[in-house]
């Protein structure tokens, strides 16, 4: 599998050679659908499972017909953040948030379980801890977040020891800060600390407020939640979580700007002016692009996040590999979401279709985002955007007069909420 | 994918009617049809199969849903979010967006 790909050579060169990388009967056994015939447009490899990656995925084989696509995951499932709040609020269980990978492997995706350590972007080869090597025409890269955990004293090892959650990707983290909030005393305190803008997920620190005060609220009611912001204030939907805070919340909920965690020393979180000393410590760390984005050089905007080519994906840094999703450095106004990574795999896979065809990638791009937050079990709010390709800025654009926020916290869209969830999760694993 | 004749006959149709366009050009109207209609996905399922309480939009003929996003737009028909959304998208879009679910098969 180490022979390096001619982006030169014949597509039919080039199937034959991906037919030998894969060993043939290896991709034949993940598909449940026959195989198109006639010559692969190319391999594509995508790393990482989340929103972004598996969504590139699935529609790659939607729209590309004959293309091998490898998707390379280290979990053996998805575990999506969004909804998972509310898992923490004691509404959801993680299963309900929690999807496998079968449904890309019945549209032909090769899913690999494994860590990525290495790209030999020159090479245009991908190495798996283990050894094996995957060659590919063009790679996708949606790695999420990783945390800048430097900048937070005693922050790494409190997390490590699991004293102290981040719960900022769903999974065992979600499950753990759970159990210590059903662990605390009556009249505990928790203390959740926010970063600076950008983080991924602009309203999620503030859902998750909302549900852990509701599960205060009802569960134990003399226990305090400190919000802890290093912003000047609420990062997304402001009124509507302000509301929410005074409505729902007055008794249970403390509310601090300008308050951003220095230090951590067990549960005690250090602030500039003050110390806060919690029962329940959970810290929403500062963010950049995820270790893999690092290693690979792709990261050259700002020392943490990664640019794009918003007609492709395709980085600014090293050409053959799209980045997508929280990784990126954004567009003006363009969140760090979920939903935003399932948009740009879709802009992603167009392209890289078009880029295999040799055929000119679409001009005219758009991307859209809409967020609903739980403020209570049942009430929701929303932000949406769309956003345009503006050819002169060669970047995209929130269009004037378009989007917005929910008029008040409402049940429809709570169920819209629970539907979006459903609805997005198949669209991406099928 | 199957698609019927007659869904087939339907989109080329359409496609004539709405932009006048011959076979290279139908194919890239086709092509950023089926992009811009995968906006909607994420709430509205993978080509309109919506399930849960979103609105499902394969199938649905172009000139209804066409007729229903106007409404958004005007705020005639009310709505918790889809006033905003209809606004981020040209007239023009909205119509290869209505295209291409008019041509899907709805769910079983």
């Amino acid at each position: 599998m180490s022979n390096s790909t001619d982006l030169h050579a014949p597509a039919r060169r080039r199937w034959l050679a991906a037919g030998a990388a894969l060993g043939g009967g290896a991709l034949a056994a993940g598909c449940a659908t026959p195989a198109p015939s006639g010559p692969s447009l190319g391999r594509v490899v995508v790393i990482g499972g989340g929103f972004g990656g598996t969504t590139t995925a699935r529609y790659l084989k939607a729209w590309g017909g004959n293309v091998d696509v490898t998707l390379v995951e280290r979990g053996a499932t998805f575990v999506s953040c969004p909804i998972s709040n509310l898992v923490i609020g004691g509404y959801r269980q993680i299963a309900d948030v929690t999807r496998g990978y079968d449904g890309l492997k019945a549209a032909g995706v090769r899913v690999v379980q494994g860590e990525v350590t290495a790209i030999d972007a020159a090479a245009r080869k991908v190495r798996l801890a283990g050894g094996t090597e995957l060659a590919y025409d063009r790679l996708v890269l949606s790695p999420g977040i990783d945390f800048m955990y430097e900048q937070v004293g005693g922050l790494q090892p409190a997390i490590d020891s699991g004293r102290v959650t981040h719960a900022w990707k769903a999974g065992e983290q979600t499950l753990a800060l759970r159990r210590q909030l059903e662990a605390m005393p009556a009249g505990g305190v928790v203390a959740m600390t926010i970063p600076r803008t950008p983080y991924r997920c602009p309203p999620g620190p503030y859902e998750r407020a909302c549900m852990i005060a509701s599960y205060l609220k009802t569960a134990k009611p003399r226990a305090k939640l400190l919000v802890l912001d290093a912003n000047p204030e609420v990062q997304s939907k402001k009124a509507l979580f302000e509301r929410a805070f005074s409505q729902h919340y007055k008794d249970i909920l403390e509310y601090r700007p300008n308050a951003e965690l220095k230090e951590v020393s067990g549960t005690l979180a250090k602030l500039d002016f003050e110390d806060v000393k919690a029962d329940v410590l959970n810290v929403v760390p500062p963010q950049r692009a995820a270790d893999i984005a690092v290693k690979a050089g792709l990261v050259n905007i700002n020392n943490r996040w990664v640019g794009v080519n918003w007609l492709t994906m395709e980085s600014t840094a090293v050409p053959g590999i799209h980045v997508l999703g929280d990784a990126t450095f954004p567009a003006p106004a363009m969140p760090k979401s979920g939903h935003m990574a399932n948009q740009h795999g879709k802009v992603a896979a167009a392209a890289i279709i078009q880029l295999l065809k040799g055929e000119p990638v679409s001009a005219t791009p758009v991307v859209m985002n809409t967020c609903y937050s739980f403020v209570t079990a049942r009430d929701v709010i929303h932000v949406a955007s769309v956003h345009q390709y503006d050819a002169a800025d060669k970047t995209f654009k929130t269009v004037p007069g378009s989007g917005g926020v929910s008029a008040a916290a409402n049940q429809i869209e709570g169920r819209y909420a629970l539907s979006w969830a459903t609805n997005i999760w198949n669209d991406m694993l099928g | 994918m199957k698609t019927s004749p007659m869904r087939l006959a339907l989109r080329a149709a359409l496609a004539t009617a709405l932009l006048g366009a011959g076979g290279a050009a139908w194919s890239q109207d086709a092509t950023l049809a089926r992009n811009l209609a995968a906006t909607c996905a994420n709430c509205h399922g993978t080509d309109g199969r919506a399930v849960g309480d979103m609105k499902p939009l394969a199938g649905t003929p172009a000139d209804k849903m066409l007729a229903m996003l106007a409404d958004y737009r005007s705020g005639a028909m009310p709505a918790t979010i889809m006033h905003q959304i209809v606004k981020g998208y040209t007239e023009a879009q909205l119509k290869l967006i209505a295209s291409h679910f008019a041509a899907q098969k709805p769910k079983q």
